[in-house]
């Protein structure tokens, strides 16, 4: 019965979750995107402190069920492993915990943490690792089973379905999504849960509360005749059989021993006082090397458009390709640069969430994996706000419209050289017209001539760096026009 | 554990083969733009085509002539490539000849500079004496304004077609940009004159220009009559131009005016934009019924083939026929012709009024403007915009009953018939565009409109 609700919940959890992640139209979120932010390392890095004292109290009481029910790497695992049962039972064996390699990763951890070096960070945590996992390789499989519906929908004449862009957000980020998901299913299909109880800080963490649980697994020694069963069914590989010893530490109240023991040992409830042993012994093997990947974008050529002598036909449109920005853009609502990196996860829940493609991880070492903006592919839209709204770790704080319209994450600044009017000798104004703010105003070139072609003139204190007039600058690959981030977001 | 695994597979074999068949049956739902249906089966007459005479040269024209301005294609390789379907337009040249059809319109700039030698290829099958070519001299970039070029332009046409002689050359396209462009075009480089020496010499056996915009062209060239003697003239007439040209469009004169200016003096007409460039195919849903009321088994199209094929100095009336349906259905609307009586003319014009309270742009897909040099697919974006102020889908402000469908109709198809990078925000304003237009559409003004009702649907501030 404990076993049914806890296979329940998780599976509702876990795919709750995972829509999350798939949702491209935002409604998912309004209902269920709570479920993101009782994630534990969001939740302390977002000092919710109600959301963490929660967790450390259901700890205390029930064990570590945050790990097998509300975690979705953990489930992730759980679904792997059982995967694995099915073709050969009975085959886990106790093995005693690496006591200072999961200690040894939490204070590796926690230094990242407050170094400020999010990659390792967002490397180790398992929501992140499940984030990126979601995030990159299951999300296109949704977005092209979308597209699918989409072009149906289309033939039918429907809008019930739209379709979509699915593009490479990052290389390196894709990589190690990849790396993530072949090692984890490695190590789940073969030992359980070996990765939350070495290497995961939050299971090292919540692993040390749990040992003080109220309600935990306890053996009834005199019924118990030492078969050995629950040992190899217990997937935390925690049951020491032989000294009828369970390591609390370990243990992720996934209930699975107390319905395999015959005898009936085993049973859910208050352990009163009795010594628990647990022996450390070296052990060798750690690993984890991540593979990044570069790719190689192929520039299309562009088309010199010619003197029009025919009807018909279209344009080739060169891509537009990232300008160098001496300070990378974040999000409306993340306060300023030190604050984004400070507290984000890198779970990719954001960079999900954009409808505008203008989210994408960062390929910065120090920055490895965290969001960052761009505007080659669209940019900043002035009624969305939902990287904010969905963000868990207050890496990007809820704001409304209303904020987004006042807040400066940066600036704009012009190029003449690529601009049309430069080059082509043509009128433009495309970027004052799309401008949220009016902060472009177009002024004659030659000063004392007013026929003479316009070209942009910014006014930096009022324009925001939406993007609005880099993405739609017609100068490619380089706009004439581009947004320069700002270290610290100001409302003007 | 057996059993289980047989019914999964099971299952996902009966999904797949469930998803199959859908597709199967959704595919060629999507409508098209110009919507002839196959209204009558059975078969259609060969020996019925009505027949118009050029006074002049005696030719018994057909009642349909064969605009070649939308030949179909095939999609190629790269991105947005499209081939001439060679094959397909052999298929409907012959049917169209077999079914009585004899004028075929062309222009050295066509279907992106293809559609002179697709149809040379496809006509040069059969005898000589089975078709009348019609083509254009379309000098219109000022590059190509030189007398060299223009000659050049016009002997490759010959060649192109195939044939040595052209049995009707029209100068094309007179109107747009006034005055000063039939000059450019034409008049200075004594280019009208060669022409004029070309139909003494027997190259050219009719001569006539095609007509948009500027009326004081028209009416100029008109009073040069008596001197040029011109065999024909070309001119856009349905049962919305007739009378209301100006409130489609205020640079175009009513097609009444035009073609009494033409039979005063005795000169045939030939129509183009009998369809007002498939809007008078494509209709709100309302005029369907009504239409349909009235002839339950013509086609919506069929009622502006009429018309435009009524009035007696009519020579051929012109259809850019893609598709094969298309060819059948007008070939049921001439094989003959039923003229419409003063009762059908009156319930056209009534039509046409109720269709001018729809505030469309009016945009023929011709795609003269194309290729955009900064990349936007114009057509695309102004017939989305139609086909949404048809179906109701432009809402007038968000308290509008249909509101949240509409606007989801208009962002998501807008989606679908433009790719992003080549929708209206794209638009730099360059005005290069606009003398091409033969509507005289002010096309970065229109896609500036557009665009700004879409920003107000995506921010939601309509």
């Amino acid at each position: 019965m404990l076993r049914k609700i806890r296979l329940i919940s998780a599976f509702a959890c876990f795919s709750l979750i995972t829509l999350l992640f798939l949702d491209f139209t935002g409604s998912i979120h309004t209902w269920f995107g709570w479920l993101a932010k009782i994630q534990f390392l969001p939740a302390l890095l977002a000092l919710h402190v109600g959301v963490v004292v929660a967790l450390i109290l259901l700890t205390l009481i029930l064990g570590r069920v945050y790990c097998s029910v509300i975690c979705p790497l953990g489930v992730f695992q759980d679904i792997i492993s059982w995967l694995a049962g099915k073709r050969r039972k009975n085959r886990f064996r106790y093995s005693p915990a690496l006591t200072w390699l999961r200690y040894g990763v939490l204070i590796v951890f926690i230094i990242a943490l407050i170094a400020g070096i999010g990659s390792i960070a967002a490397l180790l945590a398992p929501y992140s690792a499940y984030g990126r996992m979601a995030s990159n390789l299951l999300a296109p499989l949704y977005q092209w089973g979308n597209n699918l519906l989409a072009y149906w929908a289309e033939r039918a004449d429907s809008y019930a379905f739209y379709s979509i862009d699915i593009w490479m957000k990052g290389a390196a980020t894709f990589g190690i999504a990849i790396g993530t998901f072949i090692l984890l299913a490695i190590l789940a299909w073969r030992n359980g849960r070996t990765y939350c109880n070495t290497v995961c800080p939050v299971g090292t963490v919540l692993g040390f509360i749990s040992r003080y649980a109220y309600l935990k697994p306890v053996i009834n020694t005199e019924k118990c005749n030492s078969c050995g069963l629950c040992a190899r069914n217990c997937k935390a590989s925690c049951i020491n059989p032989k000294e009828h010893a369970i390591d609390y530490s370990r243990c992720v109240a996934c209930m699975d021993c107390l319905g395999k023991c015959h005898q009936g040992a085993i049973t859910y409830a208050h352990a009163h006082k009795s010594a628990v042993t647990k022996k450390t012994e070296d052990i060798n093997q750690t690993r984890r090397n991540f593979l990044t990947i570069t790719s190689l974008f192929a520039a299309t050529t562009l088309v010199k458009a010619q003197g029009k002598k025919v009807d018909g036909g279209l344009a080739v449109i060169e891509e537009k390709k990232i300008p160098k920005r001496t300070t990378p853009l974040t999000p409306p609502g993340s306060l300023n640069i030190r604050n984004f990196t400070q507290h984000c996860t890198a779970c990719q829940l954001c960079v999900a969430a954009c409808p505008n493609q203008v989210l994408r991880p960062s390929s910065s070492l120090s920055r490895l994996m965290q969001p960052e903006m761009s505007y080659e592919r669209g940019y900043c839209r002035p009624e969305c706000t939902r990287c904010s709204n969905v963000c868990p770790a207050g890496a990007i704080r809820p704001i409304t419209p209303a904020d987004k319209s006042a807040i400066q994450i940066g600036h704009a600044v012009y190029v003449y050289e690529n601009c049309v009017i430069n080059t082509d000798g043509v009128r433009c104004g495309n970027c004052a017209r799309h401008c949220p703010t009016g902060a472009i105003q177009m002024l004659p070139s030659v000063a004392d001539d007013p026929d003479s072609l316009k070209l942009p003139v910014i006014n930096t204190e009022r324009c925001i760096g939406c993007g609005a007039c880099e993405n739609l600058c017609p100068a490619r690959p380089f706009s004439a026009i581009y947004v320069e981030g700002h270290q610290s977001h100001r409302t003007i | 554990m057996k059993k289980k695994d047989i019914d999964r597979r099971k299952f996902l074999k009966i999904l797949g083969a469930g998803a199959v068949t859908t597709t199967a049956a959704m595919y060629g739902c999507k409508s098209e733009n110009h919507s002839a249906t196959t209204e009558h089966p059975g078969n259609i007459p060969t020996d019925k085509m009505t027949y118009r005479t050029n006074p002049t040269t005696g030719d018994h024209v057909s009642l349909l002539g064969y605009g070649c301005m939308r030949l179909p294609t095939v999609p190629t390789a790269q991105e947005n490539g499209d081939d001439i379907d060679q094959e397909m337009v052999n298929k409907l040249t012959d049917y169209a000849l077999a079914h009585g059809v004899n004028y075929f319109d062309t222009s050295p700039a066509y279907c992106k500079g293809r559609s002179e030698h697709a149809m040379g290829i496809a006509l040069s099958r059969h005898p000589r004496n089975s078709y009348f070519i019609a083509t254009k001299l379309s000098n219109f970039s000022p590059d190509t304004w030189s007398r060299e070029a223009s000659i050049a332009m016009y002997r490759n046409s010959l060649k192109e077609l195939q044939v040595d002689y052209i049995d009707y050359m029209l100068l094309h396209a007179i109107g747009m940009g006034g005055m000063e462009a039939l000059k450019g075009r034409y008049l200075d480089n004594g280019i009208l004159d060669f022409l004029i020496a070309e139909r003494k010499a027997g190259r050219i056996r009719n001569l006539g220009f095609s007509y948009h915009g500027d009326i004081e062209v028209f009416d100029y060239l008109l009073s040069r009559h008596e001197e040029i003697k011109w065999d024909f003239v070309q001119i856009q007439l349905n049962y919305v131009d007739w009378k209301h040209a100006k409130e489609v469009n205020p640079r175009n004169t009513d097609a009444e005016y035009l073609y009494g200016e033409l039979t005063k003096r005795n000169i045939p007409s030939i129509i183009m934009e009998p369809l007002l460039g498939g809007r008078l195919s494509n209709v709100p849903t309302h005029i369907v019924g009504r239409l349909k009321q009235r002839r339950p088994t013509d086609s919506v199209a069929s009622w502006a083939f009429r018309f435009a094929g009524s009035p007696e100095k009519v020579l051929t009336v012109l259809s850019g026929m893609t598709y094969m349906e298309h060819l059948q259905d007008n070939l049921r609307t001439y094989s003959p012709l039923h003229t419409l009586s003063q009762e059908d003319k009156d319930f056209l014009e009534e039509t046409a009024q109720l269709m001018l309270k729809y505030p469309t742009v009016p945009c023929n897909d011709c795609k003269y403007c194309m290729p955009c040099p900064y990349g936007i697919d114009i057509p695309s974006i102004l017939i989305h915009y139609n086909k949404c102020v048809n179906e109701g889908n432009v809402p007038q402000d968000s308290q509008a009953e249909n509101y949240r469908n509409a606007r989801r109709a208009f962002l998501i198809g807008y989606d679908r018939s433009v790719p992003r990078l080549r929708q209206a925000n794209h638009c730099i304003g360059c005005n290069q565009c606009i003398h091409h237009c033969p509507q005289n559409i002010n096309i970065p003004k229109e896609l500036g409109r557009i665009d700004q009702f879409v920003e107000q649907l995506k921010q939601g501030t309509l």
